[in-house]
């Protein structure tokens, strides 16, 4: 065991979304995770409202570092670096949190990182698990992603394998629940109905499934609309809806295809360890199907406990920190948010090559309804 | 007294220094697209000319709007933490407002700043340290009668000519301005108010429509 203290001390800062996240770390050890969130502005929208996020962001920002620096018991001046999400996700939302993170570091004197959001879902299983096993296979699931990767080094390689063709898991429990009129989110709604209900009562279709399908890849529309066509029958012949039974048996679908493909992965690629990370991590039928099949497989999974699923500022320094640790290039003052940065992208080092596709589309994650 | 002063919520990205007797170093820049990038090299910029650092910094000044709002947020968000950081207090100031300052107008006039859909961000003044209505957003031509006869300045008003037919300079705010109205203001013993986003328009987001169903009917 080394000395914690030689250990990098690195805040860092989430605003991809709706979350604003301020983490600290020291190496491996977490030391804060503060949050604001402003899920409850979007519930009414049915949706992240992009503008009502970066609004949020801007109010939350500063006491949310405050809070996060007061709860790790450190003082600013002590820190190693700063970590910033820079992409992918929203726009408008990201650039608040460049703009925070940027100014803190010039002001501090502390070299600043821009990290990707994805990679940085997966580096958080270090302040739960210790060091991620090299290779890692990671599957991604949130209502903005659903991506199965394989990382040898999280700081420089990440490889996406598979990802859904159209919507991200999330997205679909977020659909589902307003058709059966549950609210938003819809993730831990469904998963509260779906324990009391059937998951073998309705079976609904497992999408990109077939022999000739993509082995890697996902499909969430078809599912949806099959779901919702059901319902639709059920009213339109005066019956009552069984909600709970609908509810297991969608959210089944979902987790056979996440963790079948993911186990096949694991198992193709010669890959011993598997994480779960994003908020439909949180899903307590995929974690528990997951476990099932990953013991079946000889694969050892790693899932991190809820809160360090759903988005935080904790895995962007968890991210951060191995930065500084393995020697990578911090970023520039100029440093921008890149709503699509690719997933290849572990962070933003600065000296490359200017990139100068347009920032000003919001990819992803768009108000689901307008 | 060292006041850094900067402003993003027009297309000029622009940060001053003032040390209490005048601006010691400036930059403008005109790029609508890239406020998050060009703000914190022009920071670093204006410091080096100035031959200082940012710890020197005794007070920051941020044009609070109103303006479009992920360019706005820049420059609000980047005064706050500079805030945070070093300890200073943050003040806020009205963008039109230094735009008025900097206007070479003897009498009353108008100011006007592209709100984008075509509508602008404006206000009426008395003379450049008199502001006589609030902030507020409207079509050119809605507020015609209000701004008849006035002579108008900024780029809002630039690109509606029927309703601001006689226009002066500048077209864009700096900091520099924005840095000596603050200046003056606190010398006199003002309070400056909170660094708060002026939007003026609520977020665009529609509440959904009832659920759309998929079935054919
Ligand atoms: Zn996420």
């Amino acid at each position: 065991m080394t000395d914690m203290r030689d250990e990098p001390l690195v805040l860092g800062i989430e605003t991809s979304c709706d979350e604003t996240g301020v983490g600290v770390v020291r190496g491996t050890t977490l030391l804060a995770d503060a949050i604001a969130s402003s899920v409850d502005e979007h519930a009414r929208f049915g949706g992240v409202v992009p503008e009502v996020a970066s609004r949020a962001h801007l109010e939350a920002m500063v006491p949310t570092i405050d809070r996060a620096l007061k709860e790790a018991g450190v003082s600013a001046r002590d820190l190693d670096g700063i970590a910033v999400t820079a992409g992918p996700g929203l726009a408008g939302a990201l650039l608040v949190g460049v703009s925070a993170a940027k100014a803190y570091a010039y002001a501090l004197g502390k070299p600043l990182y821009g990290v990707n959001h994805l990679a940085s879902h997966i580096c958080v299983d270090q302040l739960e698990h210790g060091p991620l096993p090299e290779p890692t296979m990671a599957l991604l699931v949130s209502g903005g992603h659903s991506s199965l990767l394989l990382s040898t080094d999280i700081t420089s390689d990440v490889r996406p394998m598979g990802a859904t063709i159209d919507d991200a898991a999330g997205e679909a429990f977020d659909k589902i629940a307003r058709v059966l009129n549950l609210g938003f989110p819809g993730g831990p709604v469904i998963d509260r109905y779906a324990r009391e209900g059937d998951p073998r009562a309705i079976a609904f279709p497992r999408g990109l499934t077939g022999p000739r399908d993509p082995a890697y890849d996902f499909s969430f529309s078809g599912l949806k609309t099959a779901v919702a066509r059901w319902i639709e029958a059920k009213r339109a012949a005066g019956e009552e809806v069984p909600v709970r039974d609908v509810s297991a048996s969608f959210q089944e679908a979902v987790v056979d295809v996440l963790t079948r493909k993911a186990v096949r992965a694991c198992k193709d690629q010669g890959v011993d360890h598997l994480m779960i990370g994003g908020g439909v991590a949180a899903n307590s039928r995929l974690r528990a199907l997951a476990q099932e099949r990953c013991e079946a497989a000889g694969i050892r999974l790693r899932v991190p406990r809820p809160k360090l699923c759903t988005d935080n500022g904790a895995m962007v320094a968890a991210l951060g920190a191995e930065m500084v640790s393995r020697g990578r290039a911090a970023s520039d003052w100029d440093l921008s948010a890149d709503s699509s940065l690719p997933v290849t992208d572990p962070h933003v080092p600065g000296g490359g090559p200017t990139h100068d596709h347009t920032h000003a589309h919001e990819a992803g994650k768009e108000n689901l309804y307008t | 007294m060292l006041l850094l002063a900067l402003d993003t919520a027009t297309p000029a990205v622009t940060v001053a220094l003032h040390d209490g007797s005048d601006v010691v170093a400036s930059s403008s820049q005109v790029d609508a697209r890239r406020h998050g990038e060009l703000l914190l090299p022009a920071v670093d910029r204006v410091l080096a000319e100035a031959g200082l650092t940012l710890g020197a910094v005794t007070g920051v000044v941020v044009g609070v709007g109103p303006g479009p709002y992920t360019g706005l947020r820049v420059g609000l968000m980047t005064a706050d933490t500079f805030g945070l950081a070093l300890g200073v207090p943050v003040h806020g100031l009205c963008t039109l407002d230094g735009l008025a300052y900097a206007a070479d107008v003897p009498g009353p006039f108008v100011v006007a700043t592209d709100a984008r859909r075509k509508e602008v961000y404006w206000a009426r003044y008395a003379d450049s340290r008199t502001r006589l209505t609030e902030p507020a957003v409207d079509r050119p031509a809605d507020i015609a009668d209000e701004v008849r006869g006035l002579p108008a300045v900024g780029a809002g008003a630039l690109l509606y000519p029927d309703t601001f037919p006689k226009v002066h300079e500048p077209e864009h705010v700096s900091a520099a301005a924005l840095a000596r109205l603050a200046a003056e203001r606190l010398a006199a013993g003002e309070e400056l108010p909170a660094p708060r986003p002026l939007y003026l328009r609520r977020p665009d987001a529609q509440v959904p429509k009832n659920y759309k169903v998929v079935t054919p009917k």
